[in-house]
């Protein structure tokens, strides 16, 4: 991953769609994948338990290969703040997830890695859904700034958190730098703090 | 002016607000293990930065390691890979690690507040969601991502936005046989596993007042289950006894001050709150999960409410309306940063002394750290346990969550002490889990089946 990001603007390609409430972390990447030190080749277990399931889960279709927005419902990512589940999303060619709602944590992994998580109502998720379904092919953009939302005939408008809007057209989603410009100021909070300083 | 503890620890740790309009908020103690760390120390090394705050980065192992025979080198040959990994990591940057053959390893949540390296008034910080355990010290505490790992080494700051605070007040006296478990599954199960995103919980009132601090620390645990991510309760006497005396704790003169401060960083009684809800707890009841998520539970006296098409029903194997009761357990699990400690395990051998485990299950205990271990050895209870039929284990995350070799097998069903009963959370892709009270596992255990743990306790405690 980049350290050095550049501002992100907008996101446009194919999407998938992925159905369900409350769909965790160990659902998107199961732990036993956590045992490595490295994120390399996690994009190839996401939703591994899910997959071996059910033939016809989204991942297994091949009619959304290649897709780079998916789309969820309500609550995606909750549990675990494993940061590979992002990043097996990034690592297979995702750019940008629009849903119901966000895990805190989930969505500040995202960031990190440069995928905005979009969230607008639950019925504009679902008229997404059911026209990618039909019409895989459709593409899907989605506008940083103004938050709209474009899928073939379909306009509509979803929501970033104004910092992380921010901070992707700044350039600045992925702050370690950020942290350490003025690393004077930091060292003076410390300074201040009595469990620091000393009792 | 009066405010929370959440806006007091805030503010002593802001040190600028960002472009972004993010703070930049300083981590007064950063909790480190083998899982979500060996990438940030490599980012960290592909830019050439070094850890800013050595001295206040501590390390454990805990997620992967066996619990059967913790000698080394381990024989999953890629745990060992990531244990020496860490060992590396912390040598080269000069923290503090307390590995498997140390006297005070553990799981990470369970041995910050053991060593007294969890304070009130702190901000925390550890990659792992369950950091919301920290809280019940009245610590300020975020699970985070392996990026924000990074930043935190590299920085000691994370970029982040306020939450706002929602006070949780459950009053009453809770009835024998009903848990600190109980009273945060119930709260989940009525403000949802979603309720909690944006906010920081902080929980009060007189049940909570009357808590130890490890039942506290089961709550608080819990708070991301309901989906948010810092919860706390405010310091009192019995956090500043709990405090006092621990290694990392100041002492003498030094430990009056620091209860002056951390006292002056409490909550005021007329704080503001962005929301507010309350609990009787006199009417919670032990209570099973019985669906995929830590909300869809009932009290163990009910039947499941769930709608018939419902995907976790046919997951579980439950019909609409039947009741967990009754359920034929094949594993029983005692542990975890939720329910590991000395009084999680107190309360169970107190349903085990004198009856065995059903035959057909296998039921563990395991400590969430050594010092639970040595202190529950002292007290004689892991004999208890072991003359019942269960495996008295080393110190781990075990079986909460399938990275180890304490894993479900097929569509086994396990009674479990530990926080989440997502599908394939245990180990194994169908496995099934209930999660409920130490005690209530233990009563499942001896029975075979789920049952109420109310019917196994003498009417008064012993």
């Amino acid at each position: 991953m980049s350290h050095q990001p550049s501002a992100i603007t907008h996101v446009a390609g194919r999407a998938l769609p992925l159905r369900g409430d409350d769909m965790d972390t160990d659902r998107i990447m199961p732990a036993r994948f956590l045992v490595s030190i490295s994120f390399e080749g996690l994009e190839r277990h996401l939703f591994e338990d899910d997959r071996n399931a059910d033939p016809g889960h989204p991942f297994n279709d091949a009619r959304y290969g290649g897709a780079s927005v998916l789309v969820v419902n309500a609550n995606f990512g909750c549990g675990s703040s494993r940061e590979h589940a992002p990043q097996g999303l990034v690592r297979a060619g995702f750019r940008a997830v629009i849903g119901e709602s966000f895990s805190e944590i989930f969505q500040g992994n995202a960031v990190m890695l440069g995928m905005p998580c979009f969230a607008t109502d639950r019925r504009s998720v679902e008229r997404i859904q059911e026209l990618i379904e039909q019409q895989p092919h459709t593409m899907v953009t989605a506008d940083i700034a103004t938050g709209a939302v474009a899928a073939g005939p379909l306009a509509l408008t979803a929501t970033l958190p104004r910092a992380i809007r921010d901070s992707f057209l700044s350039g600045q989603w992925n702050p370690t730098s950020t942290l350490l410009d003025r690393f004077e100021e930091v060292r003076a909070v410390a300074a201040r703090l009595p469990y620091i300083r000393g009792f | 002016m009066s405010d929370t503890l959440f806006h007091r620890v805030w503010n002593a740790h802001a040190v600028r607000t960002l472009a972004s309009g993010q703070t930049q908020l300083f981590v007064g103690l950063h909790l480190v293990h083998e899982v979500t760390t060996p990438q940030a120390f490599d980012m960290m090394r592909q830019h050439g930065w070094r850890v800013a705050f050595p001295e206040r980065t501590f390390a454990t192992v805990d997620h992967i390691v066996p619990t059967l025979s913790q000698r080394r080198p381990f024989l999953d040959v890629v745990a060992e890979e990531m244990s020496v990994a860490l060992e590396r990591n912390c040598r080269e940057a000069g923290i503090r690690l307390w590995t498997p053959d140390s006297d005070e390893q553990g799981i990470v949540h369970v041995i910050g507040p053991e060593l007294g390296l969890t304070q009130p008034g702190m901000t925390i910080a550890c990659g792992d969601s369950h950091t919301s355990t920290h809280g019940a010290l009245g610590a300020i505490a975020f699970g985070i991502g392996t990026s924000q790992v990074r930043d935190v080494l590299a920085s000691q700051c994370l970029a982040l936005d306020p939450l706002k605070v929602r006070r949780i007040e459950v009053n009453g006296r809770l009835s024998r046989g009903v848990y600190a478990k109980d009273v945060i599954l119930t709260i989940i199960r009525r403000l949802g596993v979603h309720g909690g995103v944006g906010y920081a919980y902080e929980y009060g009132g007189t049940t909570v007042d009357a808590m130890t601090i490890d039942q506290r620390m089961t709550i608080c645990n819990m708070s991301i289950e309901g989906g948010a991510r810092v919860g706390y309760v405010n310091p009192d006497e019995t956090t500043f006894a709990y405090v006092r005396g621990r290694r990392y704790a100041p002492d003498g003169d030094a430990f009056v001050r620091a209860a002056r401060w951390w006292k002056s960083m409490a909550s005021d009684a007329d704080a503001r709150y962005d929301d507010r809800v309350a609990f009787d707890a006199s009417s919670m009841e032990p209570t099973v999960t019985w669906g995929i998520n830590p909300g869809q539970s009932v009290a163990v006296s009910e039947p499941i409410d769930a709608e018939p098409d419902d995907e976790a029903l046919a997951f579980m194997g439950f019909r609409p309306g039947a009741r967990v009761r009754g359920t034929r357990i094949d594993v029983a699990f005692i542990g975890s940063c939720t329910n590991g400690r000395l009084s999680d395990l107190e309360a169970a051998a107190e349903v085990v002394r004198g009856h065995h485990v059903a035959p057909h299950v296998k039921a563990l205990v395991v400590p969430g750290s050594r010092g639970v271990s040595r202190a529950a050895e002292a007290r004689g209870l892991h004999e208890i346990f072991v003359d019942a039929g269960f495996e008295w284990r080393g110190a781990g995350c075990s079986m909460c969550l399938g990275m180890n070799p304490d894993k479900l097998e097929g569509r086994q069903v396990s009674a479990s002490s530990s926080n989440r009963n997502f599908k394939g959370r245990q180990g194994s892709p169908t496995g099934r889990t209930l999660l409920m009270s130490p005690a209530m596992v233990a009563a499942a255990a001896i029975a075979g089946e789920v049952v109420d743990v109310r019917e196994m306790l003498d009417p008064v405690p012993a």
